[in-house]
């Protein structure tokens, strides 16, 4: 068991996620940085999707009550256990008794701490990813708060401390970041201009940012062009009659700020989407700090699902080097 | 005497009033304690109290109210006492 003496600002069980309940009204939640997840999973013996606890921005700490194979993966926020720096990206042990920290971001935003077994709450259709919003999975449907009992499941024993991610398999975190955008399915709403500055303006990420979505601000309003608003649709040029909302889209309310939605968004509304992020670089959007900056650059459907494809083959590298 | 730097653990925006309306939280030459909250961070729509971390005197704030803010930014510095 792992008991948790300071919840952090933002910290939740989160696994690959929970899909086919979209169409329901329930998001798919699970790990921003799929990536990261997987590989903490592995390089402490567990699946790739088996329940870690995503540490956003301010670790927690935590006091555990078993001795346990840990690693950190995702933003680099170096973990201290009882204040000795230990290695990101590299699993290492942690005794009964010993306290697990972790210092500020350095870079990224989403540390993920994988423990040997998992963290071993119960299943909620199918995932044990907590989707906050919706007071479900995870543990008793919220974020940690101080005093929580985590439990631990078993340990496979297919790993040991000291194992390490290969540098070509760690991510590269902060500086600018290219988000690659599909245009669609109401970009023909937006004018010539809009369309333009879009692409060609950098955004900033707002403190907003979460689970839900991410706000970027700081490019020039975008216009829509004009038209008599069809019944059902709200009266802003923004507004849509209320449609399907894919994970990555783009929104921009009031054509003021764009928003991508992540993991924990709603499935539908009345915006109209400009876009939609890549799956590929979802993961990406995940470790971006408030106040950092973005491109969005458009690509064909086809570029898309190549890139796709290149992302699969490096978690499929992953799973090569820590057959389970 | 030592000077001491509070640096903000959280990215988002740092405030020195926990209203626009309200006064400070601390100005420069109070006297403060390591649990005197001198701003608060906003992000993720939630505000975080920064504390001084040590007690001493505060001798400038090197972040505005309203400024963005990175890990690690040093928001203020004190002189221990």
């Amino acid at each position: 068991m792992i008991k948790v003496l300071k919840p952090g600002l933002a910290t939740s069980v989160q696994d690959l996620g929970r899909e086919g309940y979209y169409h329901l009204g329930i998001p798919p939640s699970g790990a921003l940085d799929q990536y990261a997840l997987s590989a903490a999973n592995q390089l402490v013996g567990n699946p790739a999707g088996a329940a870690a606890l995503e540490c956003t921005l301010l670790g927690p700490e935590l006091e555990f009550h078993q001795d346990a194979l840990v690693a950190v993966c995702g933003a680099l926020m170096t973990p201290r256990v009882d204040g000795v720096e230990m290695h990101h990206d590299t699993a290492f042990s942690v005794r009964a008794g010993q306290v697990l920290r972790f210092d500020f971001p350095k870079a990224g935003a989403r540390a993920y701490l994988a423990v040997a077994g998992g963290i071993d709450v119960p299943l909620v259709l199918g995932s044990r990813s907590t989707y906050a919003l919706g007071a479900l999975g995870g543990f008793q449907g919220r974020r940690l708060a101080i005093g929580d009992e985590l439990p631990i499941g078993i340990d496979s024993g297919k790993s040991r401390a000291g194992a390490s991610l290969p540098m070509a398999l760690r991510q590269a975190l902060g500086g600018e970041i290219t988000l690659r955008v599909v245009p669609g399915l109401y970009y023909h709403r937006l004018t010539e201009s809009a369309k333009s500055s879009f692409f060609a303006e950098p955004w900033t990420v707002g403190s907003e940012a979460d689970r839900i979505g991410y706000r970027f601000k700081g490019g020039s309003a975008l216009s829509f062009q004009p038209r008599e608003q069809p019944f059902g649709a709200g009266s802003d040029p923004s507004n849509i009659v209320d449609s399907c909302y894919p994970i990555g889209s783009i929104q921009v309310p009031a054509g003021l700020e764009p928003i991508v939605l992540h993991r924990d968004a709603v499935s539908g509304g009345g915006y109209a989407m400009i876009g939609t992020v890549i799956s590929a670089d979802l993961d990406l959007i995940g470790q971006m700090q408030p106040n950092q900056k973005a491109r969005f650059v458009a690509v064909t459907l086809e570029e898309a699902l190549e890139a796709r494809r290149s992302y699969k083959k490096k978690l499929s590298c992953l799973s090569k080097l820590f057959p389970s | 005497m030592a000077e001491y730097t509070v640096i903000t653990p959280l990215p988002g925006t740092f405030y020195r009033k926990a209203t626009p309306e309200s006064p400070n939280f601390v100005e420069v030459g109070a006297l403060v304690g390591a649990d005197t909250v001198i701003g608060l961070i906003e992000v993720m729509k939630q505000f975080s109290e920064l504390t001084a971390g040590t007690a001493g005197r505060v001798t400038a704030f090197m972040v505005e109210d309203g400024d963005p803010v990175e890990p690690g930014q040093i928001v203020a510095t004190l002189d221990e006492e």
